[in-house]
């Protein structure tokens, strides 16, 4: 019998409803190949948690989801079970409430995984190696990154420890995890899935989203955590369709637009060459490609770092030690901040911070601040623009496969650098999916990027389903 | 005076919402620490903001009662710096889109009204509270997050009697419009001065003091005064002013600097991502400022036309909304065409009871219909005003009506001329000298006359009756 | 835009953050390159473009004036570092 852990959520669901297993045995499963695999792959943390939580369903719940585990990335709030960004300032923070996203997969009767997964502390990095728990490995090559921030949700899906994982997404943190790990992954619009809960990094820019072992996994997961919630903000309230429907695996027609300035120096040839080979695949499926011009595109990593980092430096203020977390020994105000900040934030948290608030301070928020906001509409024009003629964009999601752990971790504008393909659609504000296309001659993953414009992750599916079907990308596994 | 005192006012105002600013939970006030309060006013980690709609209601209502202009976009902004009572470590407030501008307060100044510009009234959230012990700080955020009003005055100010009047007069609007509780004391509006001096003259503005604080208009004015003379005498000693935060110590009577190695804070204000920019459409204030109660000077003008009363009268009985209200219940009730004694009467002994009292004029308990039954028995002669002013005492002090105090004490004046005639002759009979200066022209001796026809009477003659029946006897004689 | 040590400790000392001496040198090199490739945005003439402070055209989103319940200080205070009764506790604020 196949483990059932390797399995996708649809194949599980329908077991399920037959009642040819039970939710148990899959959360059985999962442990047995987390105590298997995890100590080579390093997906989670807190790793005492697995046995402190374990079993403690008592019946099948009848909805939807059938109490099918789901992992979390470590910075969405969960009741009750740690949360803590991997980060040693918010060491032992629980959580008195749940995510909306928690709330909205427990009403679907989605039972909540008690390991959290591993990612770049609060969510700053491309590579998860910036974990106060240290990194994840990928599973198809252990001395590599599994990508970042969402590292340990793309690991753990790829080495069949989780069956489907949330990430999130600020600049690329769940598209580039999940191509350098070879599954799918989904950036909403957006707006799409609230933030209420998702501890911030970006307020503008982050979201929520799916990563799974297939775009129809992706599409069940989406259609649960999509929706408008009154307790955010910036939640939209559009109707959700039903995305069983996109998945209709015909492409005929579709005008499908590849942007030059994303096929520069500095690309790695073999992701040229698999890139420029999926993109000959949509054709022969009907798609029509054609080329696009998105003029902005070299502004998008220097916008993102601004606007980025202003925003986190702001919303990091409260990790103080004053409500939660970590605090660091003395006897006066000031200094007790500025050392639980010092010691408790990592490197790459401290840079960020540091950079953001120079952008923000006084004499600089013009120059720097003010201009990125602007810098930042030129962007999405490029897009508005692009999304008149084409149905969707398609580019590859990062230039190189996964690097070596130690790799770029010298050079901070180095790791900048590879996330210079995802970072633009959160800018704009847009929807994109990454979905595996190939591997290199080495056997690492290399994802395909999918862009579509706002509220249409309809045309993601559809697309990112049809070549998926076509193909058997998505079938392979790493050998663990 | 050599010197011109510039002041401008910033008061903060609690709005009486039921819930807080960005958040559901309840105020109320009185509470067990860190009770009302939930991951988004505490600044948990993944919380969200979305603001209140009637505190947004109750901020256009103020800034329209204060002729304030509100702007069609507007948005908040984050105001970042680190304290303990602040959750998030940044306030959720308002920098270069404020809800409103340009707005006034009029006050009366050497006898004439002045115009004493508003520049900003905004949004923004509460901080906690913070209780100082010896070997730590304590912190309680039931208070973090509930709706404030920042209202900001030009420095338009130039006494600190004029400082006083102006927070009176905004006190008076805000309770007009019920959206705050306005107590100092309580903490439901709290005021920063800034105060400067200059040479008279001058057009620049001098070196500024900030004044924290003060507890009280009063604690403003004494400050404010305190200062006024400080900071003359130190430009008078020829030292350098330097610009400066300093605390008002009421005890003490003196205000202290704060003390601190302070640069220039750098708040590094941004618009806040969290939340959406609002669009106020015309529709929408017109909406609002169709609902405006009928406001202090609507009611002062009104007041005067409709009731005949002078500026002041009017302005007396508008000072407070529940007053204005219980007076114009009172003259609407009085059936008289003139509504000059009931008028006279609120003004006049019920104030002056009131103030005995130290109550309002709304707290007394009078009851308008029992009012006009004591002001009736004055107007039909049947008791002295002077009597009347203590039947009312005996009305406030029982909750006894007028008739059944008059009737039990045997007020009613005499009038009856066939009585009067009795105790006057008595009278005369008594004080024949008296009698004869007054027949001799002594105008005197009349007043004293009468006089003892009142002590006679027990206070019950009507004194003009008596006055004509003793020209009359006399000159008949 | 060159950065200097000065301007990262004072920016520092705005984000309240200790940074050890060798930290202060090593981050003031690195966010001298930051800053260097992030100045390639002041080539781009922005002059007749609108800031994007938010990327959705939402506006005037607003919650009803009604109570829900609120944390229990015994939640409110279950993760605090220091506390004293239902109060968060810090060091003395010297004022």
């Amino acid at each position: 019998m196949t483990e059932l852990n390797k399995l996708t959520a649809h194949e599980l669901l329908e077991r399920l409803k037959d009642k040819e297993i039970t939710s148990g045995d899959i959360y059985s499963a999962l442990q047995k190949r987390i105590k298997e695999v995890d100590s080579k792959v390093k997906a989670y943390v807190r790793l005492d948690t697995l046995n402190k939580l374990a079993n403690q369903r008592t019946n099948e719940p009848e909805n939807e989801l059938k109490g099918l585990p789901i992992t979390i990335k470590d910075n969405i709030c969960t009741q009750g079970i740690n949360t803590e960004c991997c980060s040693k300032i918010l060491q032992g923070f629980c959580p008195p409430y749940d995510a909306t996203v928690i709330n909205k997969l427990k009403n679907a009767g989605a039972e909540i995984f008690p390991l959290k997964a591993n990612m770049d502390e609060f969510a700053f990095g491309s590579s998860t190696e910036n974990s106060h728990f240290g990194p994840t490995h990928n599973p198809w090559d252990k001395a590599c990154v599994p990508g970042g921030s969402s590292g340990g949700s793309a690991a753990s899906v790829a080495a069949d420890e989780a069956i489907w994982a949330l990430g999130s997404d600020t600049g690329g943190s769940i598209r580039q995890p999940a191509s350098f790990c070879g599954v799918v992954g989904l950036k909403p619009t957006y707006g799409r899935v609230s933030r209420y809960g998702l501890i911030a990094f970006a307020s503008s820019l982050d979201q929520i989203g799916p990563l799974a072992k297939d775009v129809r996994d992706c599409s069940l997961l989406s259609q649960v955590i999509f929706g408008y919630d009154p307790n955010d903000s910036t939640s939209v309230n559009q109707d959700v369709p039903d995305f069983s429907k996109s998945l209709t695996k015909d492409i005929r027609g579709l005008k499908i637009g590849i942007p030059g300035e994303y096929f520069v120096d500095g690309m790695d040839a073999e992701v040229k060459t698999i890139i420029e080979e999926a993109i000959n695949k949509l054709n022969s499926l009907g798609a029509v490609s054609a080329k696009v011009s998105l003029p902005h595109t070299e502004y998008a990593v220097p916008v993102y770092y601004i606007i980025a980092t202003a925003e986190a430096s702001s919303n990091l203020a409260r990790f103080d030690g004053v409500q939660y977390g970590w605090r660091a020994k003395s006897d006066n105000l000031i200094e007790m901040y500025k050392k639980t900040r010092g010691e408790g934030f990592g490197d790459e948290a401290k840079r960020r911070i540091i950079l953001g608030t120079f952008a923000l301070s006084h004499g600089y928020y013009d120059a720097y601040y003010l201009r990125a906001l602007k810098v930042r509409t030129l962007i999405k024009q490029d897009f508005d623009a692009a999304f008149k003629d084409f149905d969707c964009i398609v580019t590859p999601t990062s230039p190189t496969p996964a690097f070596k752990i130690g790799e770029k971790t010298q050079d901070p504008l180095k790791m900048y650098l590879s996330d210079i393909y995802t970072i633009s659609v959160n800018l704009a504000g847009i929807p994109a999916i990454s979905i595996p296309c190939g591997f290199t001659k080495k056997g690492l993953p290399v994802g395909l990027q999918i862009m579509a414009k706002p509220f249409d992750e309809a045309m993601l599916f559809r697309v990112a389903h049809t070549f998926e079907q076509n193909t058997d990308w998505h079938k392979s596994k790493p050998k663990l | 005076m050599k010197y011109q005192t510039v002041i401008g006012l910033e008061v903060h105002l609690q709005l009486k919402t039921k819930t807080k600013a960005f958040c559901s939970c309840a105020i109320d006030f009185g509470r067990e620490p860190n009770s009302r309060v939930c991951p988004v006013c505490l600044g948990f980690p993944g919380s969200l903001p979305v603001y209140n709609k009637e505190a947004l209601n109750y901020a256009i209502k103020a800034a329209l009662a204060l002729g304030a202009q509100v702007q069609e976009h507007t948005k908040f902004d984050r105001k970042n710096y680190f304290y303990p009572d602040l959750p998030k470590n940044y306030q959720i407030s308002q920098y270069d889109l404020p809800l409103s501008r340009n707005g006034f307060l009029d006050i009366t100044a050497d006898g004439k009204s002045k115009r004493i510009g508003i520049t900003r009234v905004h949004l923004e959230e509460d901080a906690g509270k913070l209780i100082h012990e010896a070997d730590a700080s304590l912190v309680d955020f039931n208070r973090a997050g509930i709706p404030l009003l920042e209202i900001v005055s030009e420095p338009d100010l130039n006494s600190a009697q004029e400082a006083f009047d102006y927070l009176t007069g905004l006190k008076n609007i805000i309770e007009y419009l019920d959206i705050s509780d306005c107590d100092m004391e309580k903490g439901s509006l709290r005021c920063d001065a800034n105060i400067s001096l200059r040479p008279q003259g001058s057009k620049e503005l001098g070196v500024k003091t900030e004044l924290k604080n003060m507890n009280s208009f009063k604690g403003v004015k004494d400050a404010l005064n305190f200062e006024a003379e400080r900071q003359a005498e130190l430009l008078e000693s020829g030292q350098p002013m330097e610009q400066e935060t300093r605390l008002w110590e009421a005890q003490k009577n003196m205000t202290v600097s704060m003390r601190t190695k302070e640069g220039a804070k750098d708040y590094r204000y941004f618009p806040d991502p969290d939340l959406t920019v609002f669009i106020i459409g015309r529709e929408m204030i017109s909406g609002i400022k169709d609902s405006l109660p009928e406001l202090p000077v609507q009611k002062l003008r009104r007041f005067m036309k409709e009731y005949s009363l002078s500026e002041y009268d009017a302005g007396i009985l508008v000072s407070s909304k529940k007053d204005a209200e219980f007076a114009e219940e009172c003259l609407k009730k009085y059936p008289e065409k003139d509504k000059k004694n009931m008028a006279n009467w609120l003004i006049g002994p019920l104030l002056s009871e009131a103030n005995a009292r130290n109550l309002n004029l709304h707290q007394l308990g009078v009851n308008p219909d029992e009012l006009t039954s004591l002001i009736g028995f004055v107007q039909r002669q049947e008791l002295s005003h002077l009597s009347a002013k203590s039947v009312l005492t005996r009305m406030l002090d029982s909750g006894k009506s007028a008739r059944e105090i008059i009737k039990e004490n045997n007020l009613l004046q005499i009038s009856d001329t066939a009585e009067l005639e009795r105790i006057i002759a008595a009278v005369i009979r008594e004080n024949e000298k008296s009698a004869n200066d007054l027949k001799n022209g002594k105008t005197n001796a009349l007043m004293f006359l009468v006089g003892q026809v009142m002590k006679k009477s027990s206070g019950k003659a009507n004194p003009k009756i008596v006055q004509e029946l003793i020209k009359r006897r006399i000159d008949n004689a | 835009m060159a950065i200097d040590k000065e301007t990262v400790k004072y920016v520092a000392h705005l984000a309240r953050i200790e940074l050890q001496p060798d930290e202060l040198e090593k981050l003031s090199g690195q966010l001298h390159d930051i800053l260097g490739f992030i100045d390639k945005l002041s080539s781009l003439d922005t002059g007749q473009v609108n800031p994007s402070s938010h990327i959705l055209p939402l506006s005037n989103v607003l919650r009803e004036d009604k109570p829900a319940d609120s944390l229990s200080p015994d939640k409110a205070l279950e993760n605090a570092p220091a506390k004293k009764g239902n109060f968060f506790s810090v060091p003395r604020i010297l004022e």
